[in-house]
């Protein structure tokens, strides 16, 4: 009998034949998962030392949040923090995935804007994922290539102007663009 | 409670007082026990507004408060009470008021009307209606303070903007204002060149810009200006150079492309600043966007970057190494241990530091622990006042701390999980603690965390001599630890308790106690019906509730004195007018 095994077998065919345009031996998951990790070390960096603590707190957060009135931070406070949060919009398992086309590249690639924490770790990662040494905006330096996005109104925005929350909330794709193209097209300094 | 006052005090208040009558019942006051007749502070329910007002016609400055502290944390229903309209309607509507005001009236004021100057409020529900109430009926009225209240719009801000001709200050500290549309700015009139102080940070909505730009330009002794996540960073460099003399500012959305022209304006406006001393806000804020107060750091007295949570370890640490005049510094504790290393290494004038946590809910974000506190406490000897959220504490951090810094008035010390003991030895913060409560003698606010025993309340009521307000959670053992400390600390005023094992015992065991104290609230212990119904009996002039809100739903019956009690809390003096269904007065 055929059964599972064989299905198995054409599930991994199926794989190997689908049609994107990445590169082969690239795998997607494994960027992002990297981009992930890197972002979670900076963050723990300081509380890396007690290994033992680290995993009793894995496991605390969800009670804590159930006792009544604990920690003990103003209502307008906590308030803050989950208007803050509540700005992302959830999608997909709680990622908010936008596709990421460069000019130049045959493959659009697709990141989860919600595991950065601002601009400057996304400009990083789109810098790592696409080998290109020169997104990150310095001061007075002519880009040679300009990060847009398409928002929720169609308009092609550059990446940067406003606020990330806002920005994670109306992007909808991405598209990094060479800079005199950009150029030519933008109007204000 | 028996109050003394200094000549001075004295002779200030008869400077007000002009009638004979007048003199005579102030001295009166001034033998008793009651504060000066000009300043007033009440709790709302101590005493009746209509009282107040009768006897003290000439008030210029009321304070009053209303729910008790734990509100703030969800622990008081909502329609529990602290009403502001009563107050505010017996001062503008007393006859001695209106009487002493017509006497009294200020040259430039209006003569006529009651002559209260300046209201500060916190936790009361405060209207619309009593808002407008306020601005039509004191015509002298200066300054309104609002600190944890509710209930008003931005139309009751219309009202006093529009009616308040000699308004200095409106100051509104984390309120939760409904947004009914940004046109209350224009309503302050092109006359109105008093103000001193805006706070409008709290708000939540959009604003008039350009009618803050015409206040902020015709008002020239504006020193503190607190703006809302609202304005951009475009219009508060326009604010600024509109208004360089400021010694206070919040920043609105702190948020700008760092390459733009918008950027450099608002270095250019920033630096202008050279009377600076104090910047919160910093809503939304890059860390790019910190070099452009970078110019000011060195004057800063004050920082608050505790709304700020896209700020955090390196880029502090850059802002912080300008700041060495620092005196108050309230951050997120993303700013880490090594964070606050360099606080320690350079913010030697340091005297009120309050870390705060940025992620209570998730896990693995930089956090601070007993190091942090540690450092600060070698580096910062002026050190006096904190509030410090944190995962874990040692008993040796706690004693060093308390070996380092003997000056503590205040030592707030939240540890984020409830009973949590010392890492390091697996035992009790008992030491810890009674290490800080016998260092410090001059303490008189402490909050508890971690793990704790009756010990630490036996060190308590040793040491604690000065203490006048204790916050406990999740602590002790038995009724001897609320008893070691209501036995032992003469100056409390302030208990508040929630999830500890005390019962009627401590409760009732030494009652003239709390004829001393300010108020007692117990939430989640032992206490019974019965308890509370025993001290209602035996000490009568005390204002015992119980809120239940279980028993919302369900029509009077009695609950048997064994029924054990959710909430009680007791005031000293008269009790109040209304109550809602689900707190019984004994």
């Amino acid at each position: 009998m055929k059964g599972a095994t064989c299905y198995k077998n054409d599930l991994e065919n199926l794989r190997a034949t689908e049609l994107t345009l990445r590169p082969p031996g690239i795998d997607v998951e494994e960027v992002i998962r990297s981009a992930s990790i890197a972002t979670k070390c900076k963050k723990r960096a300081l509380s890396e030392k007690k290994e033992t603590d680290e995993n009793e707190q894995a496991t605390e957060p969800v009670a804590k949040a159930q006792i009544v009135g604990w920690p003990p931070i103003r209502a307008y406070r906590m308030n803050s923090f989950r208007s803050r949060k509540s700005l992302v919009v959830d999608d997909n398992n709680g990622g908010i995935y936008v596709k990421v086309s460069m000019d130049g590249v045959p493959y659009l690639r697709k990141i989860d804007l919600k595991i950065y924490e601002g601009y400057e770790e996304l400009w990083r990662a789109l810098e790592d994922m696409f080998k290109c040494s020169s997104l990150v905006p310095v001061n007075y330096d002519e880009p040679k290539y300009a990060i847009t996005y398409e928002d929720k109104d169609g308009d092609w925005m550059l990446v940067g102007d406003v606020p990330w929350e806002m920005f994670i909330s109306s992007c909808k794709r991405m598209r990094i663009m060479k800079g005199c193209e950009a150029r030519g097209q933008s109007s204000s300094a | 409670m028996m109050t003394y006052f200094p000549e001075e005090v004295v002779e200030h208040i008869f400077g007000f007082l002009t009638a004979h009558c007048d003199r005579n019942a102030a001295s009166l006051v001034v033998q008793g026990v009651v504060p000066p007749a000009a300043r007033l502070r009440r709790n709302c329910y101590a005493v009746r507004p209509e009282r107040v007002a009768a006897r003290f016609p000439a008030v210029r400055s009321l304070t009053v408060k209303g729910k008790p502290h734990f509100a703030d944390f969800n622990l008081v229903p909502p329609d529990w009470g602290g009403l502001a309209a009563p107050w505010i309607e017996a001062f503008a509507s007393s006859p001695t008021a209106a009487a002493a005001g017509g006497r009294g009236g200020r040259a430039g004021g209006g003569g006529g009307g009651a002559p209260l100057e300046e209201l500060r409020m916190k936790r009361m529900v405060v209207s619309d209606e009593c808002l407008e109430t306020l601005a039509r009926s004191f015509p002298n009225f200066r300054a309104l303070v609002l600190i944890s209240c509710e209930g008003f719009s931005t139309h009751g801000l219309a009202a006093v903007a529009t009616h308040c001709r000699h308004l200095r200050e409106i100051d509104l500290q984390e309120n939760e204002i409904e947004d009914r549309g940004p046109q209350w700015l224009s309503c302050f009139p092109e006359s109105c060149t008093s103000l001193m102080s805006l706070n409008f940070a709290c708000l939540k909505g959009e604003i008039n810009v350009a009618a803050l730009e015409r206040l902020v330009s015709r008002c020239p002794n504006l020193r503190s200006l607190r703006l809302n996540r609202a304005v951009s960073v475009e219009a508060l460099s326009r604010i600024l150079m509109k208004a360089p003399q400021l010694v206070d500012l919040g920043t609105g959305s702190f948020w700008v492309d760092h390459r733009s022209e918008a950027f450099h304006r608002l270095i250019s406006a920033i630096e202008r600043c050279k009377s600076l001393r104090s910047l919160s806000g910093f809503w939304d804020a890059s860390p790019l966007c910190l070099p452009a107060i970078y110019p000011i750091c060195s004057n800063l007295t004050g920082l608050n970057l505790s709304y700020a949570p896209a700020i955090q370890g390196s880029d502090l640490i850059k802002l912080i190494r300008h700041c060495w005049k620092l005196q108050r510094l309230w951050v997120l504790d993303c700013i880490g241990d090594k964070g606050l290393a360099i606080v320690a290494s350079t913010c030697k004038e340091l005297q009120e530091l309050r870390v705060f946590p940025s992620d209570i809910y998730g896990a693995g974000s930089a956090t601070v622990t007993e190091e942090g506190l540690v450092a600060v406490s070698f580096g910062c000897p002026k050190l006096h006042s904190l509030l410090y959220f944190c995962h874990q504490m040692t008993n040796a951090a706690l004693i060093t701390v308390a070996n380092n810094c003997p000056n503590f008035t205040r030592f707030r010390l939240c540890i984020l999980e409830p009973k949590k003991a010392d890492p390091l030895t697996n035992q009790p913060l008992d030491e810890g603690f009674g290490a800080i409560v016998r260092s410090s003698k001059g303490l008189r606010r402490l909050s508890l965390s971690g793990l704790l025993t009756d010990q630490v309340f036996m060190y308590i009521g040793m040491y604690a001599k000065k203490l006048e307000m204790l916050s406990i959670a999740f602590a002790g053992d038995s009724d001897k630890g609320m008893l070691y400390v209501l036995n032992g600390c003469k100056n409390l005023r302030k208990l508040e308790i929630r999830d500890c094992p005390f019962g009627d015992g401590a409760l009732l065991e030494n009652v003239a106690k709390y004829e001393t104290m300010r108020s007692l609230w117990m939430s989640s212990c032992d206490v019974t019906l019965g308890g509370c119904r025993a001290l209602a009996a035996k000490m009568p002039m005390l204002n015992v509730e119980v809120i239940n809100e279980r028993t919302k739903a369900k029509s009077r019956g009695s609950p048997s004195d064994f029924h054990k009690v959710e909430k009680c809390v007791y005031r000293t003096i008269a009790g109040r007018g209304t109550t809602p269904r689900f707190v019984w007065i004994l």
